[in-house]
């Protein structure tokens, strides 16, 4: 019962967090001077369009963009009514993207299940990666085993992941024949899902998983690597060596369940890295991630766009750092339920 | 002195046989700080290379226009996507010296490309110490000496090639240098700034302060960085200069850094608030600030520039991101990330890999300055073994 009274209060302070950070989202987004509205405006008087002008008046009456800043904020989360009522982020409204003129929510659509999918993917590729690799690297420790991974772990962290990813997608393509760009064959695009389209989909991952995955394994298995080798030196181990132990399963048994902690706990450091590295590599790769969007809102002031994007992509960080939080309780019996500070 | 019996000459005064071992123990335990430090960091080899090689670096920066034979934005209309030469010294068996094949060009009709061709028949040496355009040694003196410059004006040499418009690019990556290393530093010093005063008044104070400062530190660690910077610097007006725009990045990369440095900052005044001497400070009636400055600070402010060290990195791979995706820093400003948004593209990779160079040098820095920040933070404590 602890464990979801937990659950429960690290909810609450997520959703505290997400509201500062749509505080925070809305200040950054109106930070340029000007907005895409009234830019427009000034744009279409200047070419003398009054036909224009009217309509940008009315969307710009019609999304409250008329009223000061700290009603917009509140029409825009949901806790004021604005024209037409409660409808903002609360109510399930994404708001109006100006530039595609269409709703926030019909443009990034599907994009929002491919960011997760991609991402999840690289979460899965870091434990897959890292567990194995550092466990080894701790056992045959100053072996070339060892040198090798910290070689290709510091490289990894030093190279910038649009390069990376540059690289891996030239010699994807070029030797193993993976395909270039997206995340899936373009035929199967607005297609109902299909297992072909499941595969395509897969197929198109292996690139960005890796890309995106690499420096926080190579984070993690040193971090693995670290714990492990502190944990090999101590008196129990030696103790399940001389009671002859096979040496897999005594790793596997004791150093490792200690070592695993903060191998789980870390996830929630490194998941906003990742998040950000995925929105940089859906860039350079062309992925039907929020990436691309996003940066094309940001460039043209698109605000509601943006914002949405950046809430998303905040919303998303939160709560793999909260699944992190809650299975650490769970794995580990020695950490206290109540909050940090208790 | 006295003779002894068997004619042997004794100094009459006490003699301790212990005392020069104890001496020298004494000399180790005496030493300043920053020696023993010294003395455990120069067996980190890795870390002593890279600290000599980034010294190097930066040391070389206000002196990067005598090296390149070019400006930065020096066009050569007649050599666009020339590939990268190499410096010879003989030719067919004989020592000529420092010398280059010029290039020759040829469109092929089929491909609508320049092809260049070295001229293995005209080897042209190099000139040294020679005049060329000027420049200014570090903004401000006057020079037109360059180390090396092409055998020819209508010759160009071009170490790493030269890209879209021509330019050359061995010297665009010497004038990215000053950039893309100096946005670390201010970047970092900011966030020092920040993270020294957040974290020192959250663990000096604790209570309320602690509380709020520590619900934003943990706010602002859990958002992705790079959608903020993002966000932050499509902020930054279009019309300012490129030196305004250099800062502005660099800050803002700053204000995003400090929540990690002012977290461990708070945890070490957490333990340190209860010493002894924190207390005796107190009770002499030394103001806060001046136990901070004075008596906390300075005891760990190795460990807070071991940490540092690790964060430049993270701000030069920042930089570059944004260069590259084109919200950074602006065309006629040159750093690293500027040079890649030419590479943006995986066809002009493929045919002409000389425009992806600048890749090297990011990764050869942040490389060293990991290696360099390992090798501080495993030599912070002397008198750990």
């Amino acid at each position: 019962m602890e464990i979801l009274r937990y659950a429960i209060y690290r909810f609450g302070t997520m959703v505290l967090t997400l509201w500062v950070v749509s505080v925070l989202v809305f200040v950054i987004i109106n930070l340029p001077p000007g907005d895409y509205l009234s830019n427009q405006i000034a744009e279409l008087r200047a070419s003398g369009q009054t036909a224009g002008v009217e309509k940008a008046e009315f969307l710009r009456r019609e999304y409250a963009l008329d009223k000061p800043l700290w009603q917009q904020y509140f029409i825009w989360v949901g806790f004021l009514p604005g024209p037409h009522g409660f409808s903002g982020l609360i109510q399930g409204n994404f708001g109006w993207s100006f530039e595609f003129d269409r709703p926030v929510a019909e443009i990034v659509g599907d994009s929002l299940w491919l960011t997760v999918l991609v991402n999840l993917a690289a979460v899965l590729f870091v434990y897959l990666v890292a567990l194995p690799l550092g466990v080894l690297a701790a056992a045959r420790s100053r072996t070339w085993v060892d040198y090798t991974s910290a070689f290709v772990g510091y490289l990894g962290l030093a190279t910038p992941n649009f390069l990376l990813a540059l690289i891996l997608f030239y010699y994807g393509h070029r030797w193993f024949d993976l395909p270039i760009g997206g995340l899936m064959d373009p035929i199967y695009e607005g297609e109902p899902m299909s297992w072909d389209k499941v595969k395509s989909i897969l197929i198109h991952l292996i690139v960005p998983t890796f890309v995106i995955g690499t420096s926080g394994a190579s984070a993690m298995m040193q971090r693995l690597r670290a714990n492990m080798l502190d944990e090999l030196g101590k008196p129990y181990v030696e103790t399940a060596i001389a009671k002859g132990m096979a040496p897999s399963r005594m790793l596997a048994k004791y150093p490792l369940r200690v070592a695993f902690n903060p191998f789980v706990a870390d996830i929630g450091n490194l998941l906003p890295s990742m998040v950000s590295g995925s929105v940089l590599v859906s860039v350079v790769l062309g992925l039907q991630t929020i990436g691309p969007d996003l940066l094309q809102a940001l460039k043209s002031q698109d605000m509601f766009l943006s914002a949405f994007i950046l809430m998303f992509v905040a919303l998303l960080t939160l709560i793999g750092t909260m699944i992190s939080d809650v299975l650490l309780v769970l794995l580990d019996p020695r950490i206290r339920y109540e909050g940090r500070d208790a | 002195m006295s003779q002894l019996p068997d004619g042997r000459y004794v100094d009459d005064a006490p003699f301790d046989p212990e005392q020069s071992i104890r001496e020298l123990e004494r000399k180790d335990l005496d030493a300043p700080n920053w020696v023993l430090i010294w003395r455990k960091f120069k067996t980190h080899r890795l870390g002593l290379i890279s600290g000599a090689f980034l010294l190097f670096c930066y040391l070389m920066l206000p002196f990067v226009g005598f090296i390149a034979p070019y400006g930065p934005n020096e066009r050569h209309s007649e050599h666009l996507y020339s590939p990268p030469q190499s410096i010879n010294l003989f030719h067919e068996g004989e020592f000529l010296g420092p010398f280059i094949y010029p290039m020759t060009s040829e469109a092929n009709m089929e491909t609508f490309q320049w092809e260049f061709k070295p001229d293995y028949e005209n080897p042209m040496r190099l000139k040294f110490f020679c005049e060329g355009k000027s420049y200014r040694i570090a903004g401000l003196i006057e020079a037109d000496t360059h180390l090396f410059c092409p055998p020819q004006a209508d010759v160009p040499v071009f170490l790493w090639g030269s890209d879209r418009l021509g330019r050359d690019v061995f010297s665009r990556i010497l004038y990215g240098a000053q950039l893309s290393l100096t946005v670390g530093l201010i970047g970092i010093t900011v966030s020092f700034v920040l993270g020294i005063f957040f974290g020192s008044v959250a663990g000096y104070f604790g209570g309320k302060i602690d509380w709020v400062i520590n619900r934003v530190i943990e706010i602002l660690r859990s958002l992705p960085e790079l959608p903020l910077w993002l966000a932050l610097s499509a902020a930054v007006p279009s019309n300012w200069s490129p030196v305004a725009v250099f800062f502005i990045i660099s800050v803002i990369l700053g204000i995003l850094d400090w929540p990690g440095l002012a977290r461990s900052v708070r945890a070490k005044f957490l333990s340190l608030r209860e010493e002894e001497y924190v207390r005796a400070a107190e009770m002499m009636g030394a103001t806060s600030g001046r136990v901070i400055r004075k008596h906390l600070l300075p005891n760990f402010m190795s460990h807070l520039i071991a940490s540092a060290t690790l964060s430049i990195p993270a701000m030069i791979l920042g930089e570059t991101a944004l260069s590259f995706l084109g919200l950074g820093l602006r065309a006629p400003a040159v750093s690293w990330g500027v040079m890649l948004n030419d590479a943006q593209n995986l066809a002009n990779i493929e045919i002409y890999w000389w425009t992806a160079i600048p890749m090297l040098p990011i990764v050869v820095v942040v490389l060293a300055f990991n290696f360099l920040g390992d090798g501080l933070r495993d030599s912070l404590d002397p008198y750990q073994q």
